[in-house]
């Protein structure tokens, strides 16, 4: 599928803002399939200073500062992105298997995954996140079998619900109330995953916005969107999106990766003045006829 | 290391000595074995002798009294909490000799190197990890190791341009290494400061041991800083702190001071183009070498922790730019985890192709499977420590009940690469005196090892910590243990060089006011105006708790009733005292207004503000404002229930001579920079509106307006100058003529204005522009045209709504200079994330 994603915020300031510093992580990586067939990012005001660099996860990364007084910041980010669905692997290892093989004191394809096996900023292991995903993880389940079972439980047992979070929002609470959107789905995905050993790693991206005729509107849609991937040996990383209950194909597009959420916030930025401010955020996924 | 010689050691008999008994299985400092005094401390030990105890005890004293004087604190204005706590410090100090001195700097200055390679590698190339040497979980689980700042280029490759190491001596007389401090070591400045203590309090016996001095190394330390910026010849140097609500803020305040750099907050820098800056009333000024004193991750809270606002928005992506430099580079802390020890010897064989000189102490980190079982095994005698959390406290596998020791276990065995096992290590043991004996205690000695021009330099000496009790596990500051001065001897003579030498490439920092940080300016014009304001309470409470006293006179009753009714109309007293009431009733209120803690316009509480402010600028003041500041606060009273009138106006007495010792401080000791000017204008504009506020508070209540007088001349010192001219009972005229118009009285409102309108002149532009003056002139003029005298007769017949006009106008008009010199030199707006 060929996309043209725009992805536009809008920061609307009650007074102006003297300096601003911005990260953002918008540019769609490139992947075995996916393809960034071109990618323009628009700054309104323009940036008095603008560098790119790859993180340490190696996702795209841009550093910018407003130093003029505004009261409107428009970031635009448009990618032409063409994405095949990955060939799943037809088999996979016990879990078990596989939390042996990240596990070692040399560094390795394997033991590089460990910077997705601890704890992070908003995802602590723990014992209760253990006890979920065992149910998903008897002895000697296949990952792959482990991680469907597991996305498609936190799908059921979890509602969509865009009020009953905020960033701030503690997993444990996300646990309690059963209730969040798509970045506590994903989050809580990876803490299962992690507290069993395993390592997991949260992606932020984009979900097409027109639904297919005669199929439901995922949700997720018309917004940025977030899942995760688990590692399996000899494949590499596999993306399960537990708030559509299904393992993403050639409609989810990949931007970024990383421990958590704040490891790729889209935008985040350190203002100086503005007061109050207003928040838009529009993303617009059309297919392109081929 | 090897075990130090006892041979020409005789054992001491006499005196306090003979009572010293240190435990048998550890190391005494002092004392070897059999009880003879170890042969470096024998000039010290003959010299204690000949002193006594008797001696000793008033070297003690002095010793506190040295410390409450120069305020030094460890955490003490943490307002609302009762965590403050003075700095403890020992009369005697820790010796060590020159030979053994000797033996332990390579040592240290290699486990510098050490770390500093493993930073670099771990920020870079990660050649540690692909080899085996240094397992990757270990960083991997450490959030102390900053994916932002990986592929960093540092300045000259130097992550540690400080490095603290705390050692610790065993039974066998070997030192051990317990940890590393290596993000932004703390205990620098204590260390100065009890030097500077210690040998003022037994100089004879200073001299005579002849201790090498410790001036060098902050040389050394001072050109390491200047040779971080390469790009520039006369680096801008600043200290950042976390603020005065930081445990250790004393000592960034001094260190400042000494090292002659300005103290700055996170929102005093700013990052324009990839570069920091500091504001200034000037504008701008490039920054190039920041010594931090903010943990690494609230550094940014752009790249980092995005919870607080310490640190400076922008700042990783000016380190990542290579624009400035960072005392100790960003990341720093993640080799601060006491389970790197476990992998130090291998990595020193790896690479530096060398032995540690100074062992470990033995350490397991449990992310690996044979040290977690080891460690589970070995519970009932280890120590076990966090992986990553710096101040967490450390278990004592030996005083765990079986219950809390199988928790432990099973929280190891939950998150194992969260724990490390440790050896438990019999501290050795020196001689603290209490004031009654010498008592033996164990000892932590913190080295201290800085990056030189061309290489690393140790400190010799460092800040020695004992631990509260003689058998407390713990040794650390905030367990309430102890510190002590630390003497290396030296082999041969002494050179004495002059504590901070002023080189030529000394920033321009220093010069002019040219670096004073916006925010700075902003307090001390605070603290003009606060200090003021307490001096106005102060005054106003004494005219009337002395009445109350019965030190007034014959019109003390008429006096108390007229000054009630006009501080009611300023709200200062609750309006029933306009009225009737007894003296019991106005005493108790009053005794509120100057004790109430929760009273924010009480003498107590004004003081802390004031207190506060002070911290706030500390560096800015000299060591004797800053010793009667100080003693202002320390000397206050605190115990308040029989207070009796005659006593608290004892102690506002003594409040107003340590305000009057200020503001004589001010006038004569600080340069006529804009600190200064700040500080200055500040006090005049509040002096002017309290006397504006309360004369018109006087014309609105009193009828007759003859009781009133009296006070209002005392409360505003002018009841000498009305006697000497007048010869004759207050009349209102002639009062407010003194009190408002005489511009050679310094109390009048007519002498503020002016000093007022002349400070405005001299003010600097803020960013090239000059801030609007005239409509205060404007109000200024129409005091000085005014014919006060004439406002005041018809005052008194009954007509005082003109004078009442003016006053009110002078009063808007000093509100509104205050608020356009706050919006012009200090709005600078805390960030915050978005």
């Amino acid at each position: 599928m060929l996309y043209d994603v725009t992805h536009r915020t809008t920061y609307t300031y009650e007074s102006d803002v003297s300096i601003s510093h911005h990260v953002a992580h918008l540019r769609p990586r490139a992947l075995r399939w996916q393809e960034l067939q071109s990618f323009a990012l628009e700054i309104m005001p323009e940036p008095n200073t603008l560098a790119e660099r790859t993180d340490f996860h190696e996702t795209p990364t841009t550093f910018f500062t407003i130093e003029k007084p505004h009261a409107e910041l428009v970031v635009t980010a448009r990618s032409r992105v063409r994405v095949a669905a990955p060939v799943l692997p037809r088999q996979s290892p016990a879990w078990e298997t596989v939390r042996a093989a990240c596990a070692g004191d040399v560094l390795s394809e394997a033991t590089a995954t460990g910077e997705f096996r601890f704890d992070s900023r908003h995802i602590v292991r723990s014992a209760a996140f253990a006890d979920y995903a065992a149910a998903s993880f008897p002895a000697g389940q296949p990952l792959l079998d482990g991680l469907r079972d597991l996305t498609s439980r936190i799908f059921r047992d979890f509602k969509f619900d865009k009020r009953a979070t905020t960033v701030a929002t503690p997993l444990l609470d996300f646990f309690q109330n059963r209730r969040g959107v798509c970045q506590d789905f994903a989050h809580f995905g990876i803490a299962c995953l992690r507290s069993l050993g395993l390592p997991a790693r949260y992606v932020s991206g984009y979900l097409e916005t027109i639904p297919p005729p005669g199929k439901k509107r995922l949700i997720g849609a018309d917004a940025s969107h977030a899942w995760l991937a688990a590692w399996c040996p000899g494949y590499g990383w596999i993306d399960a999106d537990p708030t559509n209950n299904l393992l993403p194909g050639d409609r989810h597009i990949t931007v970024a990766w990383g421990r958590d959420f704040s490891d790729v916030s889209p935008l985040r930025g350190v203002v100086v003045g503005g007061g109050e401010h207003e928040l838009e955020v529009s993303v617009d996924v059309a297919p392109l006829a081929e | 290391m090897s075990p130090l010689s006892t041979t020409a050691a005789a054992p001491l008999t006499t005196g306090f000595f003979a009572d010293y008994r240190p435990p048998a299985e550890v190391f005494d400092e002092m004392q070897a074995a059999g009880g003879a005094v170890r042969p470096h401390w024998q000039e010290l030990a003959r010299r204690l002798e000949r002193l006594g105890a008797e001696g000793l005890r008033e070297r003690r004293e002095n010793v506190r009294g040295l410390l409450r004087e120069h305020g030094v604190t460890y955490n003490v204005f943490a307002e609302g909490r009762s965590a403050e706590r003075r700095w403890e410090l020992g009369t005697l100090p820790l010796i060590i000799a020159a030979e053994e001195w000797a033996r332990l700097v390579p040592g240290l200055i290699q486990r510098t190197r050490l770390l500093n390679l493993v930073l670099a590698d771990i920020y870079g190339p990660q050649r540690l990890l692909r080899e085996g040497v240094l397992p990757p979980a270990l960083l991997q689980a450490n959030p102390g190791f900053l994916r932002p700042c990986h592929g960093m280029q540092v300045p000259r490759g130097i992550f540690l341009s400080l490095h603290a190491i705390d050692l610790t001596r065993a039974p066998d007389g070997r030192w051990w290494v317990l940890t590393d401090r290596t993000q932004a070591p703390s205990g620098l400045g204590y260390a100065l400061e009890n030097r500077s203590i210690v040998s003022r309090v037994l100089p004879e016996e200073f001299r005579a041991c002849r201790v090498e001095r410790t001036a060098a190394f902050f040389a050394e330390r001072r050109a390491g800083l200047q040779a971080m910026a390469p790009w520039t010849e006369t680096p801008n140097i600043v200290l950042l702190t976390p603020g005065p609500l930081s445990e250790t803020y004393f000592e960034h305040a001094y260190l400042a001071r000494q090292f002659g750099l300005p103290l700055v907050e996170g929102g005093d820098l700013t990052v324009r183009d990839r570069s920091v800056f500091l504001k200034t009333l000037d504008g701008l000024q490039r920054v190039d070498v920041i010594v931090r004193r903010v943990d690494d991750t609230y550094c940014d809270p752009l790249e980092l922790r995005g919870d607080s606002f310490l640190g400076v928005p922008g700042l990783v992506e000016a380190a990542r730019a290579g624009r400035v430099a960072i005392s100790n580079a960003l990341g720093s802390g993640a080799v601060e985890s006491p389970a790197i020890l476990a992998f130090l010897p291998k990595l020193a064989r790896h690479l530096l192709d060398e032995e540690l000189q100074i062992p470990n102490v033995a350490t397991w980190w449990c992310g690996q499977e044979a040290a977690r079982e080891s460690t589970l095994r070995g519970l009932g005698t280890r120590v076990v420590k966090r992986s990553f959390v710096g101040h967490a406290e450390p278990a004592f596998g030996a005083g765990l009940s079986a219950e809390a020791r199988e928790k432990l276990a099973a929280r190891i065995r939950a998150n194992p690469e969260n724990y490390v096992g440790q050896e438990r290590v019999a501290l050795s043991t020196v001689p603290l005196w209490t004031g009654e004996r010498l008592e033996p205690r164990p000892l932590i000695l913190r080295c201290y090892v800085c990056a030189t021009v061309d290489g690393f330099a140790v400190m010799p000496g460092g800040l020695t910590r004992v631990s509260a009790t003689p058998d407390s596990p713990v040794v650390s500051s905030q367990h309430g243990g102890a510190s002590m001065d630390t003497w290396v001897l030296s082999a041969g003579p002494v050179e004495s060089v002059p504590m901070v030498e002023t080189s030529a490439a000394t920033a321009s920092f220093e010069r002019g006011h040219a670096a004073v940080p916006s925010r700075v300016v902003e307090n001390l014009f605070w603290l003009g105006r606060y200090a003021e304001r307490l001096e106005d309470t102060t005054r106003l409470l004494r005219t009337a708790l002395g009445r109350l006293a019965g030190e007034g006179g014959p019109g003390d009753e008429r006096e108390l009733a007229a000054l009630a009714r006009w501080l009611v109309v300023t709200e200062t007293l609750p309006e029933r005292f306009g009225k009737k009431f007894t003296p019991g009733e106005l005493a108790a209120a009053l005794r509120d207004l100057v004790f109430a803690r929760e009273e924010p316009g009480s003498v107590r509480a004004q003081l802390a503000r004031v207190g506060f402010l002070i911290a706030s600028v500390r560096d800015r003041l000299s060591g004797d404002t800053w010793r009667i500041l100080n003693q202002m606060q320390l000397e206050f009273p605190t115990t308040i229930r029989r207070a009796t009138p005659g006593s608290i106006v004892a102690a506002l007495h003594r409040l107003i001579i340590q305000l009057a010792a200020f503001s004589g401080m001010e006038m004569e000791n600080m340069t006529r920079g804009p600190a200064w000017r700040f500080l200055a204008v500040g006090r005049r504009l509040e002096r002017a509106i309290n006397v504006a506020t309360n004369v018109r508070a006087v014309l609105a209540t009193d009828p007759a307006r003859i009781d009133a007088l009296p006070p209002l001349l005392e409360y505003t010192d002018s009841t000498m100058t009305y006697r000497r001219r007048h010869f004759a009972q207050p009349e209102l005229p002639a009062t407010l003529d003194l009190l408002l118009a005489d511009v050679s009285n310094p109390r009048s409102l007519a002498f503020q204005c002016r000093a007022i309108s002349r400070h405005c002149d001299e003010l600097p532009a803020a960013n090239g522009t000059r801030p609007d003056f005239a409509p205060f002139l404007q109000v200024v003029a129409r005091l000085t045209v005014a014919n006060i005298p004439a406002l005041g007769e018809a005052a008194r017949s009954g007509e005082p709504a003109r004078l009442e006009a003016l006053l009110g106008e002078i009063i808007d008009g000093c509100s509104a200079l205050s608020e356009l010199l706050g919006a012009t030199y200090f709005s600078h707006v805390i960030p915050r994330l978005s």
